[in-house]
């Protein structure tokens, strides 16, 4: 795909999530609310996977730190701003003080130590009853209205949620993009690629882990803080350390080494979802087959898959490493 | 004080299912370098087949758990060659997500298998009853427990140590191409370290289907405990895994006496810290 296809594809795509909830029964709104949440926690995960080189089993944690926090915030001061600040707020001060111990590590190590954290961070939402409610967790949240310059702006239905969760998505992936693409992003990927040369050119390799770390943090936790008022409850579970796994999986699956590849996969991980409980409760059988056929077969994931296909069509092949390269 | 020590002596035998798992996690981890997150489903495996052997076929307890032993340590053998094997060359990460993909797999299959709520089969006859110690029963059958995880510590000990095949493993697990360039068949080496520690895995399951209720999720509640004992006594490092159980099931043994709400926490806490300030594990020499 070139540019300028690129740019047209984004913009179709927009016009459509904008029209979406005036085509689209309410169910499918809220499912595609729920393809955008999972789609933040996967592109923030991508950040410090795809970018970064550091696999990550704890985004849970802070994806529920961000829904407590939120979800806390919203029970003592009904209003949204404040709420999904607040929790994209704790989770990323939660993600730079547990960052700043994990990234001493990498691979094996560093995967480990975030497990351990994700579920110290579990163990909290699940016995602290005081804060987080136990395993019973936080119910009755109010969709608070939103509130900005005076202007109140009251949220009763799933399709206007579905327009402050489009707006806080797209500007979150926009600056995510920039990210990306800004020297900073190509420091990260210096850091992925050789550790050694990276601080041979005098990059400072931790503190770069942990902006990573810590960026991924935050949107997971602005994730996470947009769901209770969706759902109207918190529970224990979200923070498990098998929940984890769906940013991972939906960035695995989307393909690591493309920007697009978490919306992607977001996208189909909740849509194949969706359809394949319809004929059959066994939903995570089919899922761990496709993971292991993603890791033995197509670790490009689907955007690589696509790609390899589209090149295959046009004269120019480049080497391989080169394509991972320039899709970036 | 004789609550402490029967308390103590209740963690002792629960440290032994660790001690099976997290043998199998560590000396597959320390020859091929893989951690393997299905482990607690093979774990889960051993322990519905066992139940099916024993409980539902009727099999003697001693035969269905070789019986279950076997089948597992086939299944690690296909996941080691089929899945594992084109994996090796690659970032370590591939390989925690393709285990993690079998955890999915696994836990799901046995769902679609047994599906249900089980009871749990009795006791068989020879290991019924009970000793009193500290002024209270202790059930035998967890006495045969402990003697089990003994006497799979010293046969390991035995095997690496004193066998031409342990001399084997630990010369592949230190430099792969000189041990192939030895005439060592390091492909088999790696499948039957595999099986090995998969058929430990199941020893563990197997062993716990007369006192635990076995359900699909005991395979993830396990891995993860596993992951926490071979940090602790340091990844690859047998003794240290050996060590970390009886810590684990000792303190978890008493945390859920005394301090039962924040018992997790502070497990995952000293996992945290050991790999922080001493990455090597605790027991490491």
């Amino acid at each position: 795909m070139n540019d300028l296809a690129r740019r047209w594809a984004a913009a179709g795509l927009l016009l459509a999530l904008v029209l979406l909830p005036a085509v689209a029964s309410r169910y499918v709104t809220y499912l595609v609310i729920h393809i955008l949440l999972l789609a933040l926690n996967a592109v923030g995960f991508n950040l410090l996977f795809g970018q970064t080189g550091l696999l990550s089993f704890g985004q849970a944690g802070f994806y529920a730190v961000g829904a407590y926090t939120c979800a806390r915030i919203l029970l003592a001061w009904p209003s949204l701003l404040p709420g999904v600040l607040g929790g994209t707020a704790a989770a990323a001060v939660a993600a730079l003080l547990l960052g700043s111990l994990s990234v001493r590590h990498t691979r094996i190590y560093f995967a480990m130590l975030t497990l351990a954290f994700g579920m110290m961070i579990f163990s909290l939402a699940w016995k602290w009853r005081a804060v987080t409610g136990g395993d019973d967790g936080l119910v009755g949240i109010p969709r608070a209205p939103l509130e900005l310059f005076g202007l109140v702006v009251a949220l009763p239905t799933v399709e206007r949620y579905y327009y402050v969760v489009l707006v806080a998505a797209v500007l979150a992936v926009a600056l995510m993009h920039r990210v990306v693409h800004s020297p900073l992003g190509l420091a990260l990927r210096a850091v992925r690629d050789s550790e050694v040369r990276a601080e041979h050119v005098g990059l400072n390799v931790r503190r770069l882990r942990l902006v990573a770390f810590t960026v991924a943090g935050a949107y997971a936790g602005l994730a996470g803080s947009l769901l209770p008022p969706l759902e109207n409850t918190v529970t224990p579970p979200i923070a498990h350390w098998t929940a984890s796994a769906e940013p991972v999986l939906a960035t695995l699956l989307g393909g690591i080494r493309h920007f697009a590849g978490p919306l992607v996969g977001a996208f189909v991980l909740v849509v194949a979802k969706d359809v394949i409980v319809r004929f059959t409760v066994h939903w995570s059988l089919v899922l761990g087959a496709v993971v292991v056929a993603l890791v033995l077969g197509f670790r490009g994931g689907l955007a690589g898959a696509l790609e390899a296909l589209t090149l295959r069509g046009s004269r120019v092949r480049p080497v391989s490493a080169a394509a991972g390269e320039e899709a970036r | 004080m004789e609550v402490f020590a029967y308390q103590g002596l209740i963690g002792l035998s629960s440290a032994m299912y660790l001690w099976l798992v997290s043998a199998g996690l560590t000396i597959i981890f320390g020859v091929l370098g893989v951690l393997n997150f299905a482990h607690g489903s093979l774990f889960m495996l051993g322990a519905y087949l066992g139940y099916t052997l024993y409980g539902l076929v009727g099999v003697p307890f001693g035969l269905a758990v070789l019986g279950s032993m076997a089948v597992v340590a086939l299944v690690g053998a296909g996941v080691e060659r089929g899945l594992l094997r084109p994996l090796y060359g690659l970032d370590p990460s591939y390989q925690l997500l393709l285990t993690f993909g079998l955890v999915l797999f696994l836990d799901d299959l046995a769902k679609l298998v047994w599906g249900g709520v089980f009871r749990i089969p009795p006791i068989p006859g020879w290991l019924q009853g009970s000793v009193t110690l500290f002024g209270r029963p202790y059930p035998f059958y967890n006495l045969f427990l402990i003697a089990v995880g003994l006497s799979v510590g010293v046969g390991l000990w035995w095997l690496f140590d004193r066998t031409w095949w342990g001399r084997a493993v630990r010369a592949t697990a230190s430099d792969r191409e000189m041990a192939a360039a030895l005439g060592i068949r390091t492909p088999t080496v790696f499948s039957s370290v595999f099986m090995l520690g998969s058929a430990l895995a199941a020893l563990g399951g197997a062993l716990s289907t007369p006192v635990r209720p076995v359900a699909p999720g005991i395979g993830a509640a396990m891995i993860v405990q596993a992951f926490i004992i071979t940090v602790i006594g340091g990844l690859g490092n047998l003794r240290g895994a050996f060590a970390g159980s009886l810590l684990v099931g000792v303190l978890s043994s008493y945390g859920t006496l005394w301090f039962p709400e924040f018992e997790l926490f502070f497990i995952f806490a000293i996992m945290a810290a050991v790999l922080l300030v001493r990455p090597q594990g605790l027991f490491a020499r």
